[in-house]
């Protein structure tokens, strides 16, 4: 199994602005000063050696869609955020669009950010492409009209070319999607949300955005960690500190690195994928946040170790 | 976890040891609104012995804190040992929470007057 992540910012897109871009350039140059960089290979090399994550790359940038790829001739993504936008692109640009495809879809709700990338996910547009939306959400496709009608967006959601259904899912309910099995379950957050438990050949994901956990509430916690149980990757909404989420920004639906390495510690997961970052936070300050994350996952450490990485649009991991 | 009071003029002084988690967490939080109402003016808390807390008795501490904001208390941590620290500070209730490094300290800033030996 790997997984893709096409977007990974909360709440809105991010995009970097070009004065970060600047600030990267110019930290990178300084530091390269004198290390006899004049071939891309050896500035590359440098690179890799001796700059952060933040001085060379960026999170990002899209908002939620995350690919589920088990090798299966049909596509499944989680969420149609910004992101779906470059999945599909990257996708019509290896098939072309003559070539009808298969795009099942679990969402979790339909907050803007996480439907956003609806209207432009191309293969909707192609007669021949069979679009399937999945989700426990009462109101994905009342959600997904709206969207795609006057005055919202010009192209009416019934000028769309592809074979388009929305599936009702259970929560509990174990169904049989693209080759895989996926369970999902109720979140606490406004409007409701859903997480989904996707399994197949042998390996476990998790995919579990915008979602508050109550650290008092051990019933609470232990249905969500029950949710998690063994999963080889949690993808987890980490998107405020433990305090913002216990204090100022109690009930606004988020959660924080420390309650995931909690929630995966409690269920015997393997790696926990930070995820939906605030978009206030900037590279350097996400990058911050993962350092302190393993950090804490060290100190708390009681039995195997929790793997952590924070998602960036592009970043693929390998189940 | 143990637990221990001491009333120190108009400030109570509350001693823990131990773990603070899941388990102890609801306890935690009672024995601190008892001595929250004790106190006249400042709830002062001697983290030196406690080695461990997690998310939900890092709740604890902010419902207490809430709540002595409200009856316009004072609320100070003293003397949590480095590990905790580092917990207090990786989830930012070092921002939230008044940190002093000894328990005189806290009583000299939160309770002055009061004698904390
Ligand atoms: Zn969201
Ligand atoms: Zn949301």
């Amino acid at each position: 199994m790997k997984i893709v992540f096409w977007g990974t910012r909360g709440s809105l897109p991010t995009p970097l602005s070009g004065r970060a871009v600047r600030h990267k350039i110019v930290s990178a140059l300084v530091k390269g000063a004198g290390q006899g960089l004049d071939t891309a290979a050896k500035a590359e090399a440098f690179c890799d050696r001796a700059l952060s994550f933040a001085e060379t790359n960026t999170y990002g940038g899209n908002s939620s869609c995350v690919q589920i790829d088990t090798g299966g001739s049909e596509y499944l993504l989680c969420d149609l955020g910004s992101g779906a936008r470059e999945f599909a692109v990257a996708t019509l640009a290896k098939h072309g669009p003559a070539r009808p495809q298969t795009y099942h879809v679990l969402v979790s709700h339909v907050h803007w950010d996480h439907i956003m990338g609806f209207p432009f996910f191309v293969p909707a547009y192609i007669k021949g492409n069979r679009v399937r939306l999945y989700s426990c959400h009462a109101k994905l496709e009342q959600a997904i009209r709206a969207q795609n009608r006057e005055p919202c967006f010009p192209v009416e959601f019934e000028a769309l070319g592809a074979d388009i259904e929305f599936v009702a899912l259970e929560p509990g309910k174990r169904y049989d999607i693209a080759g895989t099995r996926v369970t999902g379950f109720a979140q606490l957050h406004g409007n409701d949300s859903y997480g989904y438990r996707v399994e197949s050949g042998g390996k476990t994901v998790v995919y579990t955005t915008d979602s508050e956990h109550k650290p008092e509430d051990q019933a609470e916690m232990e249905r969500a960690a029950a949710c998690f149980a063994n999963a080889d990757l949690v993808i987890f909404d980490a998107m405020y500190s433990l305090a913002e989420a216990t204090s100022i920004k109690e009930d606004w639906g988020h959660s924080s690195n420390v309650l995931g390495v909690e929630l995966c510690q409690m269920a015997g997961a393997k790696q926990l994928c930070l995820f939906h970052h605030e978009p206030v936070n900037d590279d350097e300050h996400i990058d911050g946040i993962l350092a302190e994350t393993i950090r804490f996952e060290e100190i708390t450490r009681v039995g195997a170790p929790l793997k952590i990485c924070a998602a960036y649009d592009g970043l693929v991991i390998e189940l | 976890m143990n637990f221990s009071e001491k009333i120190l003029g108009d400030a109570v002084l509350v001693s823990a040891a131990g773990r603070i988690d899941l388990s102890n967490a609801d306890a935690f939080k009672d024995a601190l609104a008892a001595s929250l109402a004790k106190a006249k003016k400042a709830l002062i808390l001697d983290l030196s012995g406690v080695d461990y807390i997690s998310s939900a008795g890092l709740r604890s501490l902010m419902i207490v804190f809430k709540a002595g904001k409200t009856e316009g208390k004072a609320f100070g941590i003293a003397a949590l040992q480095p590990l905790l620290m580092e917990i207090f500070t990786i989830s930012r209730f070092n921002l939230v929470f008044p940190l002093f490094d000894t328990v005189q300290l806290a009583v000299e800033k939160l309770a002055p007057g009061s004698n904390a030996s």
